[in-house]
């Protein structure tokens, strides 16, 4: 019944995330040195939501580093694929890195379905998979909720600068 | 199966619903109706819910008051003023007889949320002691409750939470029933002495349960409450009288009865809107003013400050001819059918839950439901790509949805112009949605 676009708009890879999401359940961090800011975020026209916490730690050279996502939610295999998808990118990672995700990730949903180059695409890993949510401006919203609430997080932390002081 | 189709169709034609001619005749009145999606998939819209489509009559109207007679209503005495004003003054007889009631019991609202919202703020006006006595009956305080139901869209509720906020009365509600049917049984424990008005809907937006009005509007009489219907999506599917209703106003709006959006219209009983005091002030709805005070013109003139959406409003009274010329009873009878239709498409498939009745009886054509283990989001993509437009969400109707454990729906809505054929479009496309999920249970097929 399906005309291949559904096929490319719900990737393997998301329905295996939507299935068994990853990062999912909320907490304490475990790490004195850590500080944790934590994001709700709501898509009010279709009500999905997600709660997000991060941990970040600081280097002796200023250097902050994601050390933990987890989070809550519920919505549509879009966000919470995506959500998931994000939590394998992020962790473990520098805020430079992070910073450069998140922008790349957006820039992939403004592409209309178009995708982006070979090398950002590689840096996006499986969430490169969302490369066809673009075409429908509708579920953008979606695929991004996770990630605006990535970024709220991290301004809570105090470890990023926020968009006034930028 | 396609027997039984034909079956209920010629027990519903005797019925006195559109034949198959009319319906054609209906569905080439609308010109988007023949537009095809991507993929070139031809459209099936069960969306009307949310927004009709507009027949040609409609943008007909609209453009040719823009090309015809253009000119400030109600304001200079030029020839092209003059025509003005009387379609925009016929277009309010045509709507005002649409739905029974008398052109100086009709405002012109930008849409029936602001309908709503304006008896509820003329309510704050009266508390605040505005209007003078003939508007102290509006008048609602601490100790005073306001009833609504807990089917309500957001547009019946929200302004009410906010009266109640604004003048220190309580709000309460009558509950819903797990067919989605509102408990007209709490009427008589939860409308008191102290209920000044009683809100609810005419029909539900997404159980499609019709409310048995006369048992609220008793209930509302025997207490001295106003009572406030949404009318929204009753009147354009059923032949609505609302004075035959008996309810002292009714909010609906010009986009769902395949009008245009930007206009609606408020009924309120004639003595009761010479009574209420006015909510938006300014231009056009005053007598006499001078640098101290002012005092204001009768209703419907009263409420309608400022420049009106007069091609709107000209558009939605050429919807109300074209429905009463199709008749409403004969779209009532068609939708009735549909509704038989969707119902059965639903429970067609398996792991597919109706959120509503599911019997046809005091139901419309609006069928909201959710696939266990399908987001209703997914749902409708899956359904986008087959060319059926469904609404996905909350429908602006939060605490139903709460009522019934689940955060959205994807919703399946009738109109006039819908064929047995799309149906079966969505039919199949809806079967196929827990398989592309990896869902089938082997009982589907």
């Amino acid at each position: 019944m399906s005309t291949g676009s559904m096929e490319q708009l719900y990737q393997q890879v998301i329905l295996d995330h939507a299935k068994f999401p990853h990062g999912r359940g909320l907490g304490v961090a475990t790490g004195q040195e850590l500080r944790t800011g934590e994001s709700h975020q709501v898509n009010p026209t279709c009500g999905d939501e997600v709660t997000l916490q991060v941990d970040v730690s600081t280097a002796p050279d200023g250097a902050v580093t994601v050390r933990d996502v987890r989070w809550e939610g519920q919505g549509c295999s879009i966000s919470q694929a995506s959500v998931s998808v994000l939590h394998d990118l992020v962790v473990d990672h520098d805020l430079t890195t992070v910073d450069d995700l998140a922008g790349t990730f957006r820039a992939l949903m403004q592409s209309r379905g178009a995708g982006l180059d070979d090398d950002a695409e590689e840096k996006l890993g499986d969430a490169a998979a969302f490369t066809g949510v673009g075409k429908y401006s509708a579920r953008v919203k979606c695929a991004l909720l996770g990630w605006v609430a990535l970024t709220d997080a991290l301004i809570k932390t105090g470890a990023t600068r926020t968009s006034e002081d930028a | 199966m396609t027997s039984t189709l034909d079956e209920t169709r010629d027990a519903a034609r005797t019925a006195g619903m559109l034949d198959d001619v009319e319906l054609a005749a209906v569905r080439a009145d609308f010109p988007l109706l023949s537009r095809t999606l991507r993929g070139g998939r031809p459209l099936v819209y069960l969306d009307s819910g949310a927004t009709s489509q507009k027949p040609e009559v409609v943008l007909d109207a609209e453009q040719d008051f823009y090309v015809q007679r253009n000119a400030a209503v109600h304001r200079g005495a030029h020839q092209l003023a003059e025509e003005a004003t009387e379609a925009f003054e016929d277009a309010r007889d045509r709507v005002a007889s649409f739905v029974g009631v008398s052109p100086a019991e009709l405002v012109w609202t930008s849409n029936a949320t602001a309908g709503i919202n304006l008896v509820a703020y003329a309510m704050s006006n009266a508390s605040l002691g505005r209007g003078g006595e003939d508007s102290r009956r509006f008048a609602i305080g601490a100790g005073d409750e306001i009833v609504v139901t807990e089917a309500e869209h957001h547009a019946n509720l929200v302004p009410w939470q906010e009266l109640a906020a604004r003048t220190g009365a309580t709000l309460r509600w009558v509950g819903v029933d797990d067919d989605g049917r509102i408990r007209a049984d709490e009427l008589d424990t939860v409308v008191t002495e102290r209920t000044k008005v009683l809100a609810f809907t005419h029909a539900s937006n997404v159980t499609g349960a019709i409310t048995p009005v006369a048992r609220f509007v008793a209930r509302a009489r025997e207490v001295g409450a106003l009572t406030v219907l949404d009318a929204c999506q009753s009147v354009p599917h059923l032949p609505v009288d609302l004075r035959a209703l008996g309810v002292d106003f009714a909010a609906f709006s010009g986009h769902k009865m395949l009008g245009p959006t930007g206009v609606g219209a408020l009924y309120g009983r004639r003595e009761l809107l010479e009574a209420m005091p006015p909510v938006t002030t300014g231009g056009s709805m005053v007598e006499v003013v001078t640098m101290e005070t002012t005092t204001y013109a009768p209703p419907p003139q009263r409420f309608e400050a400022g420049t009106q959406m007069v091609s709107q409003a000209i558009g939605m009274g050429a919807a109300a001819s074209y429905l009463a010329e199709l008749g409403m009873d004969a779209v009532a009878a068609h939708e009735a059918h549909l509704t038989g239709l969707l119902l059965d498409a639903v429970a067609s498939v398996p792991g597919v839950r109706v959120i509503g009745p599911t019997d046809t009886a005091d139901r419309l054509a609006t069928v909201a439901f959710v696939v266990d283990g399908v987001h209703a989001h997914d749902v409708g993509q899956v359904l986008d790509d087959a060319g059926v437009a469904v609404r996905v969400g909350h429908h602006c109707a939060q605490p139903l949805h709460r009522r019934f454990g689940v955060a959205a729906t994807a919703r399946a809505t009738a109109a006039v112009y819908t064929t047995d054929e799309e149906i079966a479009v969505f039919r199949e496309a809806l079967a196929g949605v827990r398989t592309f999920f990896g869902l089938t249970d082997g009982s589907g097929a």
